[in-house]
């Protein structure tokens, strides 16, 4: 069971349907969720659905419209949570705790089960009870502070990243929760942050220059820092290219593929963590002009056939044509009632013998109520004239 | 550190290193200080602070995959596990004999997992490419900077992913297991990098296809909240987040700053104007902000039901309370460092919740329980195959 809202929760959802989960993804009745709002939209014309974010985070899963704030719609959703494994949410917390949808209160009627619960900061902890949105989750994720120039604004991940990641990383602690059932019989709480995924996971790579170099941060635009020369995107003839070679062997490849090497021998430009740490513009100035000879799919060939580690920046119209990808199947084509046939980016792994399926696209709103609460609630048909006309569904 | 995230859950890990080639985060000059070290460049591979954070509750068991003998005793090993996870390049694992087939000649229900860059197939497979790369090809990248007119920033500063594929592999292992445990069947499992980084923008690729735009970097705006930016404070390189969303949110944003004669004009009246004139709308939020603390506005703002926090860099998270107590940090004791800090737990479970148990292993620390006390190898045997550099 889902109730999920935008990215971090359906995201999680999709990626267990994905691996052979029956969703029921609940949403608010007449409006859905917010990301059938979000787009984009065909043409650029607003419909619930046909919102892009909304048909990807959500293919696989059966709709059901549901208020659960009503009783007769707890109800329901109880009745729904008997014979389920799994209840994701990504509410907030506050809402949860007034409708006694917390865990301490879902688990004295369901005691197997396991509750995931998404949200930007976490359950516990003094930021609990604090808003957030991805952007602030990203702030104190730290992943913002280290992206952009030193004297600008720091800048959040694009694409709602953060909250797809924590999408992602609540499904393994769902999953592991499923495992430890298998053990002990029990459910248990699931409380992943956004927030501490990111800070975790990412920013955790930085307590050590934190810790035994002092360094508490930093923004360096278009290099990466505290590195060996060169590690950085640079502009070429038609766009832009992501070099990052560290061992010597690499870099002597790479510098093996230009005309004008003198400089090589210059002392200055033999320090490669200086030229990384303290003249990073002036270093990249002595290789950007190979680059502007060169297309992208030059380099892409030259240093696949020389082993550099160096690729371009692929713009996302290149990446639908990319042949790496494409080459392996990775878009999948899928059908949707309303938005027509669309290629969607397939999952991450592939497993030889339970393979990632597409069962169903995204539903539409309430697609399934029929399906789930009389063919398998038992429902009369007509209660649910009776039910709709009160919003619970 | 899909190794690792699954020992944090319980996993017991067995790390199959060798001094013929160590792991990379071993190799180098530590960062840690000479003085720390000691000026014994021997003790190097054991003063990598990443590696410490990377292996924490790890086995470590050095393994010559060179010899004969190397090999059948990691075949022994795989005979004793649930999983084999590896990240090393396409080909590698078959060259060896240590591909699926083989491997399930060994442990019939072995689940076994490959991380490589692009694939172990198509044009690209044999790539040098580390996260900022794969990050490149995945499209993301292309996403990262101010606007479209100025040039691209691209880079992340943290390897974003080596971290997303990492967390994509775990949870592929512990639903194969899940799998295994319904049916005795065990699999083979690739995870492509490259895919696992593209998997997470859809809406993007959606975009291009129904409206034929291609995503550019749009710096903090977004079409859903305004204001939605990091906004500059009181201090050296201190921001404050902001994002507002709905108008309950804005009036408390305006009533939280106390009504300014700005806030009440009519473009932004309502969330469409405040689209329309964000700039000017950040330029006055701007304003305001410069003069307070990252964390005096998050506490005026929250007390208004606004989303705010302020932009932290790892000090601030280090000392910040809120992530303590969620233990994102852990401190450890390490042999040769004394209690040592790591990055911590990453979420938290009310019945399994994870641990670390032990610091991360010496090269070869667990040779002795694993080889002598698992494999049951005698120690006169022991001692020949060290001596043969085959346990090395």
């Amino acid at each position: 069971m889902e109730w999920g809202n935008f990215v971090s929760g359906p995201f999680c959802g999709k990626v267990l349907a994905e691996l052979g989960a029956q969703v029921i993804k609940v949403e608010p009745p007449l409006l859905g969720d917010d990301s059938r709002r979000h787009g984009p939209f065909p043409s650029h014309i607003p419909d619930p659905e046909r919102s892009g974010l909304f048909l990807f985070a959500n293919i696989n899963k059966r709709g059901l419209t549901l208020d659960p704030a009503k009783a007769s719609g707890r109800r329901i959703l109880d009745s729904l949570l008997d014979s389920a494994d799994i209840f994701l949410e990504n509410q907030t917390p506050d809402l949860m705790n007034r409708l006694a949808l917390d865990y301490e209160s879902l688990k004295i009627r369901h005691p197997g089960l396991i509750v995931t619960s998404i949200t930007p900061y976490g359950l516990t902890g003094p930021y609990a009870g604090h808003r957030g949105y991805d952007l602030t989750a990203n702030a104190l994720g730290g992943l913002s502070f280290g992206t952009g120039y030193p004297h600008r604004e720091p800048l959040t991940t694009p694409m709602y990243q953060a909250s797809f990641l924590a999408g992602v990383a609540a499904a393994f602690a769902t999953v592991v929760a499923l495992l430890g059932r298998n053990m002990t019989g029990q459910g248990q709480q699931v409380d992943v942050a956004e927030a501490q995924v990111i800070s975790v996971l990412l920013s955790g790579y930085h307590l050590p220059t934190y810790i035994y170099r002092g360094v508490a941060g930093w923004r360096s635009g278009n290099r990466m820092r505290l590195g060996l020369f060169p590690n950085c995107v640079l502009p070429c003839k038609d766009g832009y290219v992501c070099i990052d070679a560290p061992q010597l062997e690499q870099y002597q490849r790479f510098l093996s593929l230009m005309q004008d090497q003198d400089w090589t021998q210059n002392p200055r430009y033999r320090n490669r963590r200086a030229m990384s740490e303290e003249y990073p513009e002036e270093a990249e100035a002595l290789i950007t002009p190979w680059f502007m000879q060169h297309t992208k799919e030059e380099i892409l060939r030259i240093c696949l056939e020389n082993r550099v580690p160096c690729a371009p920046v692929r713009n996302i119209d290149e990446v639908l044509d990319d042949d790496q990808l494409n080459s392996r199947d990775y878009f999948q084509d899928l059908d949707h009632p309303e938005a027509g046939t669309l290629r969607y980016p397939g999952p991450a792994y592939r497993l030889s013998e339970t393979p990632c399926r597409n069962v169903r696209p995204a539903p539409t709103l309430g697609q399934h109520n029929v399906e789930i609460l009389c063919g398998e609630l038992g429902m009369e048909p007509s209660e649910l004239t009776g039910l709709a006309r009160a919003g619970v569904i | 550190m899909a190794a690792q995230l699954l020992g944090d859950m319980g996993a017991e890990v067995i790390k199959v290193e060798s001094r013929v080639r160590l792991d990379g985060l071993r190799l180098g000059r530590p960062m840690i200080g000479e003085d720390i070290a000691g000026g014994d460049r021997g003790l190097w591979p054991e003063l990598q602070p990443l590696f410490h954070s990377l292996n924490r509750n790890k086995l470590s068991v050095t393994l010559n995959l060179k010899t004969a003998d190397g090999l059948r005793l990691a075949l022994d090993l795989i005979a004793r596990s649930d999983v084999v996870l590896n990240n090393y390049s396409p080909g590698v694992l078959k060259r060896l004999g240590l591909d699926y087939p083989e491997l399930r000649r060994v442990r019939p229900d072995i689940v076994l997992v490959s991380m490589p860059s692009v694939g172990e197939t198509g044009p690209l497979r044999d790539i040098l490419a580390y996260a900022p790369i794969i990050q490149a090809l995945s499209g993301l990248m292309s996403m990262v900077g101010y606007q479209e007119d100025e040039p691209l920033v691209g880079e992340l500063q943290s390897p974003w992913s080596d971290s997303v594929s990492s967390v994509q592999a775990a949870l592929a292992v512990v639903a194969a297991l899940w799998h295994r445990s319904r049916t005795g069947e065990g699999q083979s499992i690739e995870v492509a990098q490259l895919e696992a980084t593209t998997s997470m923008l859809g809406e993007a690729l959606l975009d291009y296809q129904m409206t034929g735009s291609v995503a550019q970097p749009k710096g903090n705006y977004d079409s859903e909240f305004a204001p939605h930016n990091n906004y500059p404070c009181d201090g050296d390189d201190k921001w404050v987040a902001i994002a507002v969303r709905t108008e309950e949110e804005w009036r408390g944003f305006c009533q939280a700053l106390g009504s300014p004669d700005w806030a009440i004009d009519g473009r932004f009246k309502d969330r469409y104007g405040r689209l329309q004139h964000h700039a000017d709308l950040d330029r006055h939020v701007g304003e305001w902000t410069r003069g307070r603390s990252p964390v005096e506005i998050t506490e005026i703002l929250q007390g208004y039901g606004v989303a705010a926090m302020p932009v932290m860099n790892i000090e601030d998270q280090f000392m910040d309370p809120h992530l303590r107590e969620r233990q994102a940090f852990a401190e450890v004791e390490h042999p040769h460092l004394g209690a040592e800090w790591l990055y911590g737990m990453p979420w938290l479970l009310s019945g399994t919740p994870g641990s670390i148990r032990t610091a991360a292993p010496l090269v070869g620390q667990h040779n002795e329980y694993v080889l002598g006390h698992l494999l049951g190898l005698p120690a006169e045997e022991m001692e020949r195959l060290q001596a043969e550099q085959v346990i090395y």
